[in-house]
């Protein structure tokens, strides 16, 4: 460490300068921080005080930063100095301390105090930091394998041509087009959305085979996925049992779903007449009637009035029936009743439906089948039956007129769902020794609604990744990581779920889907060239490395990885496959013997932190509480509390963390050790609805700090002083209060014992 | 400002002895201070209301109102209708637009005009009062002629609701108009805030068939006035103004109420700070008086 | 079953809405309710309606022609325009309920003793004879329409009312014999002849 040369920056702007004694903090700095030197500026953020580093850096070799000012969180482009052998630590002053701090007499003992410990702080982190270098190794190949040949990945493949990328799309039918080839004509995706259009399927297929980019592969599937963002290597076998190895950069699984089976849907008649048939049914029936009246399929009538049953097997708690909305079938249902009303307006056409959904302008697509004539009635079949001389009776609750009804057509069409086409459940239980029967039976449920009604049979991508041969999936069989914040973002970095295997979705929405995941491909293998992060910590360099001959080879951090980035050579050493990596840390906090760390983010840039801060005796009233919160949530929660004028106790010292999956429990022990008083943990919400950015750091920290209580225990401390908490970055008054709650505990049950 | 001159149709509420009466009176009391001309389309006929849905149906109530723009249009096709009953307005515009929009009505229309030698063009505009107050006169003007400004009153400013749906005074919103209040502080009171029946329904002619249901709303529009503190209520409607005046025995007889609360129209807040007195502002009209009114008017 | 009733029926035997949309005003805008219940929820009689707007329109939509034509619920309309403002398909609402009652008027369909129909019908009578309304002929009908001691009763309890408005000159005893209307009233009666005519003759079109 002996090229390391700290300078340190003390910003009076904001009202520092009139509420701190800046002096004593560049002091501080100095003495304690081991700073080559400590300048105060007026105006830090200014252009004079950022050329004034800028000086230093280049004319005095200051390589660590330290910037005593507002938040990390503000103010970065300007101070932006990292890279390039500079790595900066911030300092909070404004928004940590001198926001969240009434302006009184009183309060200025302990206001410089606070800002003292930050400043030791600040130092004592850009002193165990190394300025991130890319990996050398990092490498790409600017091709993309496209799984599935349908709408989606059609879409995908010409928008990755168009920017100039070769792709390969793999189908395992001997066509490509997928279910949309098979429709008759499409909900329209242009004004006036008043009629039903060509599907364009025909044209979108001619453009995939003339454009000189795209290689598309017929009857074949991916047999093996190995590798990482910008090295992949998949195996493609056809039908007949050949297979050869490509490369790609990134992939995107464009699998699409599964129709629903109707056939467990006797209640609605499928399977009684032939005259109940599903939306994809009719297409062929309307297809085969080309432009002439639709016939009957049981005896060739022609069709005078039909009845459309939304949510036939869908929405529906009942035990095979798929729990959510497809989200497609109402407008295909308002599309297929056009079709009959388009061809002679004197056939009745009702559509029975609870809540009509019609994404986007497609509300103008309803006023028009409401214009043509089509009868929109609200109510819920009970049941369908076969007719006397062809047809069915469909039994239903008028949900308007709350009576029950029955009416008679000649044709029921069932608006079925889509089940996406998503692969095996990696994360299937399997009864591990000493698991109790109810905690099985609670994992076998989860999978449930994991999986919903994904036949899980077969493998899609064959991924060789020590946690499993295809995407996790979020919910009901949906490969997602997080249908709002994080689209396509599946939980394996540079491979994109796009159309409906990520949601249910049509035909617009599963287009304007795949140019989203087309785009994060490019980003993907663009970034892994650059050995940078492409999500969610853009453009990051750190990425993690271990010592090898501390390493137990237990195993922790390949099995607690979310993304499942890190493999195991044959000593079952970890692997890290750095273009895999989200940057998040979780193995760090997974390692119990600390050998995993970041340039500039380790077990030590944050256990110094902690050990920096000055613990003043048993005696002085003045306890001190860590908090260790989420960079993404917490943090900005507390500062946002700071901007909005809410104070909190001057007695916490707050680092900010990448994800608390990264903790590792050695900083709460460490922190209790030598004398704090506390320690809260602020991560984000975990479970079925989580927010972590990380999917599952949050869950994982929270399970670690469970079992914290032992130690505690062998320290004779009361286990109320680690507080583990879920707190969203609107969280801003909550999040302060936490903190005064634990100054009160403290006050309650007493300081700790350990202070020097 | 110089001169202004309309077409007025008052319609049948404001003939002498009737119902709106003084409503007639202090619309004439305020124009004159706002040198405007009304001129009277010669022989109107009643608008038909709402209620004349009835018997009327669709196209003899359409050639009803039309008779009376036809009969305005020849008289001088460059000056706009203007009304001061809701009803009316209501009636005579919505004619207008829908003959205007659809050229088969129109026809139609005059078809049955031409039996009395008459020729609809839809050619003028057709206003309220409040209209010509806001828009040709405006807040500062109106404020400008104020000789002893309401100071010390708080009226609640209750708009109803031909006043405001389905055509409503432009640049208003439905759930809470504004022009009411911004009239009452341009005359030098305060209005109620956030007067809560301010759009509530008063029964309109259901005030006869129906007088439960209707008294009901009636009971109240006025009791978020009492409950605003409001010394009285202004409306800009006829109807509004007598079933919410005239009932209130009523009501405090099926209740148990008290009210005794003076309903006026934004015209006699307008000519009693004019400056005009009680008589000329049509106070003599109040069932229920609007003693502090009176009192500021005899000043 | 008037005669017109009977026509319609056998011409719109599997259609109400076609009826409707043909006959009744601004029919046509009936099928495009897309059922939220905005009307319903808005207008101040709601609680009065057995069928609430948003009903009849599905009833319509089902065919329930005697159920809705014979309803009470469009005469509970005060003609507020509250639904119409707020019905987010821009539905003209109050027209099509008005529309409804003058058609089930027309029929003989209309419930016969409801209240608002029997003074709005007077009304209707009283200033297609006159051009005007004669308020003081219209109030006395009014209170008489259900019979002479009936009358009498309602008279003595709108009595106070009367004589407040007599005192502030409001109201008009004279106005029994001496209210002129317009002087135009032949032409008025001329001019809604004819227009009833056309409108009958377009009736009789559709359903003929």
């Amino acid at each position: 460490m002996s090229d390391v040369k700290i300078g340190a920056y003390i910003c009076k702007g904001c009202g520092l300068g009139d509420r701190l004694d800046t002096a004593a903090l560049a002091k501080i700095a100095e003495r304690e921080g081991k700073a080559a030197f400590a300048k105060e500026h007026d105006f830090l953020c200014s252009e004079a005080g950022v050329a004034m580093i800028r000086e230093d850096i280049e004319k005095e070799g200051v390589n660590r930063v330290v910037i005593a000012a507002c938040s990390r969180r503000a103010k970065t482009d300007a101070f932006a100095f990292d890279g390039d052998g500079v790595a900066v630590s911030r300092a909070n002053l404004r928004e940590g301390v001198i926001w969240a701090r009434p302006d009184t007499e009183e309060a200025r003992e302990t206001t410089q105090e606070m800002a003292e410990d930050y400043v030791r702080m600040a130092c004592a982190e850009v002193r165990y930091m190394t300025p991130p270098q890319p990996n050398p190794e990092a490498q790409t190949n600017r091709r993309i394998l496209v799984v599935g040949g349908g709408v989606s990945g059609m879409t995908a493949a010409l928008e990755a041509a168009k920017a100039g990328y070769e792709v390969t799309i793999v189908e395992k039918s001997g066509a490509l087009g997928g279910w949309a080839a098979k429709l008759h004509r499409r909900v329209p995706d242009h004004a006036p959305y008043a009629d039903p259009q060509e599907t364009g399927v025909e044209a979108m297929i001619q453009s995939v085979e003339a454009d000189p980019r795209i290689e598309v592969v017929l009857n074949a599937r991916i047999t093996r996925t190995s590798g990482a963002p910008g090295r992949f290597s998949a195996d493609i076998t056809t039908e007949s049992g050949q297979t050869r190895t490509e490369n790609f950069g990134a992939i995107i699984q464009a699998s699409g779903f599964i129709p629903y089976d109707a056939s467990k849907l006797p209640e609605l008649g499928y399977g009684k007449t032939p005259d109940v048939v599903t939306q994809l049914e009719l297409e062929e029936l309307v297809r085969q009637a080309g432009g002439g009246p639709v016939k009957r399929p049981s005896d060739g009538k022609e069709v005078r009035s039909v009845v459309f049953v939304q949510c036939a097997g869908q929405r529906s708690d009942k035990e095979g029936h798929l729990p959510y909305c497809s989200g497609f079938c109402c407008t295909a249902s308002i599309k297929q009743a056009m079709y009959f009303k388009d061809q002679n307006p004197d056939i009745d056409t009702t559509i029975l439906y609870t809540d009509l959904r019609t994404p986007g302008y497609l509300e103008d697509f309803y006023r028009s089948g409401q214009r043509k004539g089509v009868i929109f009635t609200k109510g819920v079949a009970s049941e369908v039956k076969p007719a006397n001389g062809g047809g069915a009776v469909v039994h239903f609750k008028d949900l308007i007129l709350d009576e029950d009804v029955q009416v008679e057509a000649d044709l029921v069409v069932l608006a079925t769902g889509m089940i996406p086409n998503s692969g095996v459940d990696i994360e299937k239980p399997e009864k591990r020794e000493g698991q109790s029967d109810e905690d099985y039976q609670k994992a076998l449920e989860e999978a449930r609604v994991r999986m919903g009604l994904n036949p899980g049979e077969e493998s899609v991508l064959n991924l060789q990744y020590r946690q499993g041969p295809d995407l996790p999936k979020l919910r009901y069989g949906f490969a997602d990581s997080h249908f709002i914040c994080f689209p396509y973002e599946t939980r394996r970095t540079g491979i994109y779920a796009t159309g409906p295997v990520r949601r249910p979705m049509d035909i617009t929405q599963a287009m304007e889907d795949a140019v989203g995941a087309t785009l994060k491909a490019i980003q993907a293998l663009e970034n892994a060239g650059k050995g940078r992060a492409a999500h969610p910590r853009v453009g990051d360099l750190s990425y993690p490395s271990f010592r090898r001959d501390g390493c137990t080879q237990c195993k922790r951090c390949t099995v607690e990885c979310p993304f499942g980035a890190i493999d195991e050579d044959e000593e079952r050493y970890p692997v890290f496959n750095e273009s895999r990596c989200r940057r998040c840390g979780t193995c760090m906090g997974a390692c119990p013997v600390r050998v995993i760390s970041f340039e500039n983010y380790s077990v030590d840039t944050v256990g110094q932190q902690i050990k920096a801060v000055d613990i003043p005796d048993e005696f002085s009233e003045k306890p001190r509480i860590l908090v260790l919160a989420c960079e993404n949530d917490a943090y900005p929660a507390l500062d946002m509390a700071a901007q909005n004028g809410i104070h909190y106790s001057p007695f916490v010292r707050i680092v900010p963390v990448r994800c608390l999956g990264s903790v590792n429990t050695i900083w709460v022990t460490d922190a209790l050790n030598s004398g704090y008083d506390g320690v809260i943990l602020m991560g984000c919400q975990k479970g079925e609805n989580y927010q972590c950015h990380f999917v599952k750091g949050s869950e994982m920290a929270h399970y670690r700090m469970g079992k914290i209580g032992d130690s505690l225990e062998q320290l004779q401390l009361e286990v109320e002083r680690v507080q583990t908490y879920e707190v969203a970055i609107t969280d801003i008054e909550r999040a302060p209060r936490l903190i005064n709650e634990m100054e009160q505990l403290i006050e309650k049950i007493g300081m700790s014992p350990f202070k020097f | 400002m110089a001169k202004k001159t309309y077409h007025y149709y008052p319609g049948c509420t404001a003939e002498k002895n009737a119902s709106a009466s003084n409503y007639e009176t202090s619309v004439m009391a305020m124009c004159e201070v706002l040198d405007i001309e009304l001129k009277e389309i010669p022989d109107w006929n009643c608008c038909g209301a709402s209620i004349g849905y009835a018997g009327g149906g669709e196209l003899p109530r359409l050639a009803m109102n039309a008779r009376n723009l036809a009969i305005a249009e020849q008289e001088n096709p460059e000056l706009d209708v203007v009304a001061t009953c809701a009803a009316c307005w209501l009636a005579q515009r919505e004619t207008k637009e829908r003959l205007l929009e659809d050229d088969a009505l129109m026809k139609e229309c005059n078809e049955a005009l031409a039996e009395a030698g008459l020729k609809y063009e839809a050619k003028q505009r057709v206003r309220h009062m409040v209209e010509v107050l806001i828009e040709d006169i405006g807040y500062e003007e109106l404020g400008k002629h104020v000789k002893k400004p309401l100071e010390g009153l708080k009226i609640a400013g209750y708009v109803g609701c031909q006043t405001n749906r389905p055509f409503g005074i432009a640049g208003e919103s439905f759930e809470n108009p504004k022009y009411l209040d911004k009239m009452i502080e341009t005359v030098g009171a305060e209005p109620v805030e956030d007067y809560e029946k301010k759009v509530q329904c008063c029964g309109g002619a259901l005030a006869f068939s129906e007088p439960e249901k209707s008294q009901a709303m009636i009971k109240d529009i006025i009791e978020a006035a009492y409950d605003g503190g409001a010394d009285m209520i202004v409306t800009p409607c006829p109807v509004c103004q007598m079933n919410v005046e005239v009932y209130q025995e009523q009501i405090n007889k099926r209740y148990g109420t008290k009210f005794k609360m003076p309903v006026v129209y934004y015209s006699t807040l307008l000519a009693v700070a004019y400056g005009k007195s009680a008589k000329e502002a049509g106070l003599d009209g109040q069932v229920i008086p609007a003693t502090k009114l009176e009192e500021i008017a005899k000043r | 079953m008037s005669d017109l009733n009977a026509q319609m029926v056998e011409k719109y035997r599997n259609s109400f809405l076609k009826e409707v949309e043909a006959n009744v005003e601004e029919g046509e805008w009936v099928k495009m309710c897309m059922q939220c219940g905005v009307c319903s929820g808005s207008c101040p009689l709601g609680p009065y309606w057995e069928h609430p707007p948003q009903e009849i329109f599905m009833m319509i939509r089902a065919g329930k022609r005697e159920e809705v034509l014979k309803s009470e619920s469009m005469w509970m309309c005060t003609s507020c325009y509250n639904c119409i403002v707020r019905c987010p398909r821009g539905l003209p609402i109050t027209h099509i309920m008005h529309g409804l009652a003058h058609y089930a008027e027309r029929l003989g369909l209309a419930p016969k003793q409801n209240p608002t129909r029997r003074f709005a019908l007077m009304f209707w009578d009283n200033i297609a004879k006159h051009g005007r309304v004669n308020e003081t002929v219209l109030s006395i009908k009014l209170y008489f329409m259900d019979g002479f001691s009936a009358g009498i009763k309602r008279a003595l309890e709108m009595l106070p009312v009367g004589l407040g408005m007599l005192k502030a000159k409001r109201f008009n005893p004279w106005g029994l014999f001496f209210h002129k209307g317009c002087k135009g009233k032949r032409d008025i009666q001329k001019i809604l002849a004819k227009a009833r005519e056309i409108e009958l003759a377009k009736a009789a079109k559709f359903g003929g």
